[in-house]
């Protein structure tokens, strides 16, 4: 039965790991690959970890293999976020049909700060997103 | 019962194999062709998340837990990598800008 159950594990894991293979391959712009690089990969590595932690049962194995698990669910946020924000900086370009770019306009000129709504408006609610544009000024 | 649930262990360690090969084959296509330098900072992650499946699927085939460390490790490295080619690619995104946007726009730090 453990035996069943890793081995759909282990079929789930690499269909993502597939799946993220394609849309490296096939997405449009460095943005939309990351995030199928990004989750598809943890999630498939997870898997693909979580049927050696059951078909193991040893308890050493099991939790090395659970550590690794956290461990990538925990960087790959943080390496996503960094990754997306040098790209954004450095002038990747964004897909043609991309309807919203929320950054632009919005780093300073030497691209260290933002410099959207200042923190006591967002505070006082003025200028909130649900306003209709957004930019009122 | 018992037979049947590792012929399937047995089949689907080969399809992962299958599968982890053609992902490798698309990254690998986006490490050659990617237009800008952080599509191949992505290709590269995948391919460390890549080598921690196929050790994973690999360690579990062969019973040979020693590999999960392996696996660890990687996951550690390829992290490091990616954050490391990150900075990289701000710093050059920063020195770019220094250079191109001060002359137009005064500098107000």
């Amino acid at each position: 039965m453990i035996d069943f159950i890793s081995g759909i594990f282990i079929l789930l894991g690499a269909a993502f790991a597939l799946i993220a293979g394609i849309g490296l391959f096939r997405l449009p712009d460095v943005y939309l690959r990351m995030h199928a690089a990004t989750k598809a990969g943890t999630l498939g590595a997870g898997l693909v970890l979580l049927a050696l932690a059951l078909d193991a049962q040893q308890l050493q194995v099991a939790a090395r293999a659970i550590a690794g698990i956290l461990f990538l669910l925990f960087t790959a946020p943080i390496a996503a976020h960094l990754l997306g924000r040098a790209g954004y900086l450095s002038g990747s370009p964004l897909w043609t049909k991309t309807r919203f770019d929320e950054l632009s306009e919005k780093y300073d000129a030497d691209g260290r700060r933002l410099n959207g709504t200042p923190p006591e408006e967002l505070r006082r609610g003025s200028a909130h997103r649900g306003d209709k544009d957004g930019a009122s000024e | 019962m018992a037979e049947f649930g590792a012929q399937f262990l047995e089949w689907s360690i080969d399809i992962a194999y299958v599968a982890i090969m053609m992902s490798f084959a698309l990254t690998v296509f986006r490490l050659l062709r990617g237009p800008t330098l952080a599509d191949r900072v992505v290709s590269l992650d995948m391919m460390a998340l890549l080598g921690i499946v196929f050790i994973g699927v690999f360690s579990l085939s062969t019973g040979v837990y020693a590999y999960l460390d392996v696996a660890i490790a990687l996951a550690l490295i390829g992290f490091l990598a990616t954050v490391a080619f990150a900075r990289y690619i701000y710093r050059g995104a920063l020195a770019e800008r220094r250079g191109s946007d001060v002359p137009d726009e005064g500098d107000d730090s």
